[in-house]
């Protein structure tokens, strides 16, 4: 995987791989708080933001502290750890320093930690063998992806509210549906990057 | 444990309260390892296993767990018992196991098992949150498997790996067989699939309120 260059693996993060609509990751709070664009866009951005910073941290993690001692099955359980310690630490940083970013991202921090993308990143970044650099752009590129989806989707779900579409297929149904049509638009991009 | 409230539960957890269809949690592996049969079947054996070993844990030490750090804990217990679930799967079943890839692990934040955790085995005895756990586990591994179903049959043309359509359109006098329908085993087709089933079993629930209601 080395010979990959950084950015390929950041824009193919965000079109081509995209981690919710091609690798399904993420999809509980995106079936959930795409009703209204400001606060998809404040979940859209923490993530971005926890993506970046653990995955950077994970790969420290994995390759400094769990290879040399020969228990990288336990990295399930370390990168949880890690997962949920930066995200409380977050909040504690940015409660105390920016009350303006406190309010519009420091709500969504506790619902990060049980966001499959973060723990996905982490996962797949040790699959495909990544490298520092590559994970970290992998872990940005990644989270821009899924503000991208959660947008889009806040976008069309805000409109969607006139509309009349049948009883049971309201909420979660035609959400889905719709994430199936972005995803057919997001396979079209797959003839420009491809990365496996 | 009274017999009405199992059999309340195993209602609630398998049609009524559906963790996939009505609590819409733990989409993101009901769609990526539904293309293929038997890997949703192991996926699900192995939530199923996760979710009650963990209910029961968690209803063990459900009085000396401290509520502050509850989630952490909660969290370390699946976790653990995720890491059991993927050692077997790589000792038993080593390609099923890389087909699934981080999916196994991200049975970790799937939503069901931590909600469930929360709801009820935190708050119930041992014996009946072990029961809300493997039927919380059926619950999901059925629907996943109806979709499963489909989306192999009509993405590969086979059931379990066996080619069934293949035949069939060349017994109807195709003679190219059964061509691979791509759409169905890629990413929308998982969507599309899921959204189908979710209009089927609300429109049979909200058929059957207004029966009962008339």
């Amino acid at each position: 995987m080395e010979s990959l260059s950084p950015w390929v693996i950041f824009f193919a993060a965000i079109f081509t791989g995209n981690i919710l609509l091609v690798y399904f990751l993420g999809m509980c709070s995106f079936l959930s708080v795409s009703k209204r664009i400001n606060t998809a866009l404040g979940l859209g951005l923490a993530v971005t933001f926890v993506l970046t910073i653990t995955s950077a941290l994970n790969y420290v993690v994995y390759r400094m502290v769990l290879q040399p001692l020969g228990i990288e099955y336990l990295r399930y359980i370390v990168f949880i750890v890690v997962i949920a310690a930066t995200v409380q630490l977050l909040e504690l940083f940015i409660e105390r320093y920016s009350e303006v970013l406190y309010i519009n991202l420091g709500i969504f921090l506790p619902l990060i930690t049980v966001n499959c993308a973060i723990l996905g990143v982490s996962l797949f970044m040790v699959i495909r063998d990544y490298t520092f650099i590559q994970s970290v752009l992998f872990g940005a590129g990644s989270g821009l992806g899924w503000l991208l989806a959660i947008l889009a989707m806040a976008g069309i779900r805000e409109r969607l509210n006139e509309q009349r579409i049948p009883p049971a297929l309201r909420g979660p149904g035609i959400t889905l549906i719709i994430t199936g049509i972005m995803a057919m638009a997001f396979i079209g991009f797959s003839g420009m990057v491809q990365i496996q | 444990m009274t017999n009405s409230k199992v059999a309340e539960v195993i209602r609630d957890d398998l049609w009524k309260n559906n963790p996939v269809t009505v609590q819409i949690l733990g989409i993101c592996s009901t769609l990526a390892v539904t293309n293929i049969f038997l890997n949703t079947l192991v996926m699900g054996l192995g939530l199923t296993f996760v979710t009650s070993f963990s209910a029961l844990t968690i209803s063990l030490l459900r009085n000396i767990i401290p509520p502050r750090v509850r989630m952490m804990v909660q969290t370390l217990v699946i976790a653990s018992f995720v890491v059991i679930v993927d050692i077997v799967l790589k000792a038993y079943v080593p390609n099923i196991s890389k087909a699934l890839g981080p999916y196994v692990g991200l049975i970790i934040t799937n939503c069901i098992i931590m909600g469930r955790m929360e709801a009820f085995a935190s708050s119930n005895k041992p014996g009946i949150a072990f029961l809300d756990g493997v039927t919380s586990g059926i619950g999901y591994a059925w629907v996943l498997l109806v979709i499963a179903f489909f989306r192999e049959l009509l993405g590969f043309g086979t059931i379990l790996g066996t080619p069934v359509l293949d035949p069939v359109m060349r017994g109807l006098g195709y003679s190219e067989g059964w061509v691979q329908w791509a759409f169905m085993i890629m990413a929308p087709g998982g969507f599309f699939m899921l959204a189908l089933f979710i209009w089927v079993t609300n429109s049979v629930t909200a058929g059957k309120a207004v029966r009962t209601k008339k």
